[in-house]
């Protein structure tokens, strides 16, 4: 009896001895960050993917947007960071990149449904290469605060309305319910330059190289500058945190203290659900100028990143996401403007979306067709990350009064020459 | 079992065995035979060696290298992938018309950091000692409550400066509680943060609050160790208790004072965590610190200018290896007095 325990210990050792690889897992790590719920739709998706594939387990390590922005490209450079990152600077961390293609089921399928985003994600000189999708694409754009213009009785501004018209109007509802913020904008150089491009600002020269502070920028940092001194703007978000320091205000607007909060689409999902009932708010076309009525492009990768030890497990993961099936469900969950041309095309349902956030999804998805190339171009640019941190930090000073706006484009040119000239080295 | 096996430190016999005395004699052969080859002169060094080895790898490498990234260039994070510039970062650092006006500076936010970090440094070291050595006179007194009082002073020295920081921006931001009192009396909503003169004064106030209880620790320590004797002579001879304060207390408490100023002003120049939550450095960079350029000019913003940085912080270094030299020597001159 004894004998017969032993041996069938020893057998089933054995056999877990020979089962042993059968088990064997690979992980797979994903920096991850979340604006609204699309780290918990991502989990949920991923649930599904591991349950199929049992040989690979991913785990996402939700980071805050500070920390994918300044932790994650140097934890990358030192070869310890994830396998795969959502990130928004794609031109910076395109030389982190690994090429899919050749783990990829259907690479085909990938340049056909994400063919004008690789560009953003691929490294000088490269036009080949496969590093990731888009989960999210962005637009910028301003969600007004419609209570308020009720509560006011002033009518809202219409489609065509310039900044100047809207500056008015909020300031004039402003001063009527009490409210703090007539007009709230993202402190984020990205958000400037979209007004810039309305405003006729051109940004590069002949030779495609920075030449920021022309004419249209300058007449958009008057404004800016115009808009602090009045009061259309409050100095408690671009005055009051030093350098390039992102700061929203999402807070506010949720707080009802903001008439026109210039953001982006990413902000639809998180509105839908914490303002509620408390008031309705809309999302209307961008402002426009002499330049058009422009915002500027932008969204979140999802990129492989080439320090990946099993890049074959990378491509699987990447491969399961960037499904058709996946996305569709994906952008339907999370309020997303989608990444996907074939999605684009076709249209994708939000069924957990309220009236207010299915309307501003379409504001959105129209404002696509009203994005100027130049914005393109802008957000394609390799540098265009020292030219937003320069714009920013530099008109952050002059709206608090520590330097004038001359003074400021000086630095913003020089600024943007010595970043520049420092990451070509 | 052995009873009678000695204390490994008393040296007095132990009931039984402890796991220390069972350590000393596996290591003594081995100690012995390096002790042969070594001398007994040498042998201290090799006690060191282990603490040694940990501040080398943690302290001397660092620092070794940090003065390599202050001398390359570009975006490359390995040592190896950056490009030799020279002293390229120092000069560009210093490349000004005049260093008292950051304006004029090619870095000009180094500058305003260096300049606010002055400012902060010497406000908030000069009101922290007063206001440390005031609590601690007044801790030293036999007042009802003191040991309630020392732990209400004591207290947010335990708290995490981004802890600290963060109640404090929430008392004092537009809708917080101190905004709250302000409106209830009837005044007006007073936005500190876009102020300039307000922010660093809440900065230098938030700062003090925190760490004053530490100082005010150590000084009650010194007003503790004053022999009574000196203050019941005093007493005797009817001396005025301002006069006992100048007199007796203060030249008998002051290398405890030096003590105190020089750990201050290292921290003053260290300043970030709280700052930087509570003001993020603004408005503009009214409340920029040296710390925070440093940090942000190496990893936020994703300039990633690390060899900049690196220079800025060996300036820095500089800076606190002097305020330590000075802490050092009167600690030995405390120790010789």
């Amino acid at each position: 009896m004894r004998l017969g325990r032993t041996l069938a210990a020893a057998l089933m050792f054995c056999g877990l001895g020979f089962a042993g690889p059968a088990f064997s897992e690979t992980t797979v790590r994903i920096a991850w960050y979340s604006d609204g719920n699309e780290g918990e739709v991502l989990l949920d998706l991923l649930k599904r993917f591991e349950a199929s594939n049992s040989d690979i387990k991913v785990v996402v390590d939700q980071m805050p947007f500070k920390a994918i922005n300044e932790t994650l490209p140097v934890q990358v450079a030192s070869g310890q960071g994830p396998d795969i990152a959502r990130v928004v600077d794609l031109g910076g961390m395109s030389r982190y990149t690994l090429d899919l293609r050749p783990y990829l089921k259907d690479p085909a399928y990938w340049e056909k449904n994400f063919g004008p985003f690789l560009t953003w994600m691929r490294p000088d000189g490269d036009t080949q290469s496969i590093p990731g999708f888009m989960t999210q694409l962005t637009v910028t754009g301003p969600f007004v605060n419609k209570t308020l213009f009720e509560q006011a009785g002033i009518a809202m501004p219409g489609a065509k309305a310039t900044w100047d018209d809207w500056a008015k109007a909020t300031k004039a509802v402003a001063d009527k319910v009490g409210a703090p913020f007539p007009i709230a904008i993202d402190r984020s150089g990205h958000r400037v330059f979209g007004m810039v491009i309305s405003q006729g600002g051109k940004v590069f020269n002949d030779k495609g190289e920075p030449a920021v502070t022309d004419a249209g920028f300058k007449a958009t940092s008057q404004k800016l500058y115009d808009w602090h001194k009045s009061g259309v703007m409050s100095r408690e978000l671009w005055g009051s945190v030093s350098g390039a320091t992102y700061r929203g205000a999402n807070d506010e607007f949720k707080n009802g203290q903001v008439v026109l909060y210039m953001s982006g689409s990413w902000q639809i999902a998180q509105f839908d659900k914490t303002v509620g009932n408390a008031f309705d708010w809309v999302a209307v076309p961008n402002p426009c100028g002499p330049g058009g009525c422009t915002g500027m492009p932008g969204g979140a990768g999802l990129i492989a990143i080439k320090t990946t030890k099993d890049p074959k497990a990378v491509g699987r993961v990447m491969d399961y996401l960037a499904g058709e099936d996946v996305l569709r469900e994906f952008y339907g969950r999370t309020l997303f403007v989608p990444g996907h041309l074939g999605l684009s095309a076709k249209g994708v349902d939000y069924p957990a979306a309220s009236p207010l956030a299915r309307e501003a999804l379409t504001v959105f998805t129209k404002g696509v067709a009203d994005v100027a190339p130049l914005a393109y171009q802008v957000q394609a640019y390799r540098y265009n990350r020292p030219m937003f941190t320069a714009v920013i930090s530099r008109l952050g000073q002059a709206v608090s009064g520590e330097t004038s706006l001359d003074e400021a484009y000086k630095r913003i040119d020089a600024d943007i020459a010595q970043q520049i000239a420092e990451r070509k080295k | 079992m052995a009873v009678d096996t000695p204390h490994a430190a008393t040296g007095r016999p132990m009931d039984r065995p402890d796991i220390w005395g069972v350590v000393v004699r596996l290591t003594d052969g081995p100690m012995r035979a390096v002790q042969r080859v070594l001398g007994e002169r040498r042998m201290p060094y090799v006690f060191l060696l282990p603490n040694l080895a940990f501040f080398t790898l943690f302290v001397f490498v660092p620092l070794g290298l940090n003065l390599w990234y202050s001398l390359t260039g570009g975006a490359a994070l390995f040592p190896s992938q950056r490009p030799y510039v020279g002293l390229s970062q120092y000069s560009f650092l210093f490349d000004c018309g005049s260093v008292l006006d950051a304006s004029t500076c090619r870095e000009d936010h180094f500058w305003r950091g260096v300049h606010n970090t002055l400012f902060f440094v010497v406000i908030q070291v000069t009101l922290m000692v007063l206001f440390s050595l005031v609590t601690a006179l007044v801790l030293n007194r036999p007042i009802r409550g003191r040991g309630f009082f020392r732990a209400v002073y004591f207290f947010p020295v335990l708290l995490s400066p981004v802890v600290v920081a963060l109640i404090w921006k929430w008392i004092l931001q537009r809708d917080g509680v101190l905004n709250a009192a302000v409106t209830m009396l009837g005044g007006q909503k007073i936005i500190f943060f876009v102020d300039p003169s307000w922010a660093m004064f809440w900065a230098i106030f938030v700062s003090i609050w925190a760490h004053m209880g530490f100082y005010t620790l150590i000084l009650l320590a010194g007003l503790q160790a004053i022999p009574r004797d000196l203050y019941e002579a005093a007493a005797i001879d009817g001396t005025r208790p301002m006069r006992v304060l100048l007199r007796i207390t203060l030249p008998l408490l002051w290398p405890n004072m030096i003590v105190v100023i020089v750990l201050a002003l290292i921290r003053g120049v260290q300043t970030f965590d709280e700052v930087f939550v509570l003001t993020g450095g603004g408005p503009g960079t009214a409340t920029l610190m040296v710390v925070q350029y440093i940090y942000e000019t190496a990893f936020a913003n994703q300039s990633q200018n690390f060899g900049l940085a690196a220079a800025a912080s060996v300036v820095l270094g500089v800076v606190l290896f002097v305020l330590t030299l000075l802490q050092l020597g009167f600690s030995r001159r405390k120790a010789g007095a």
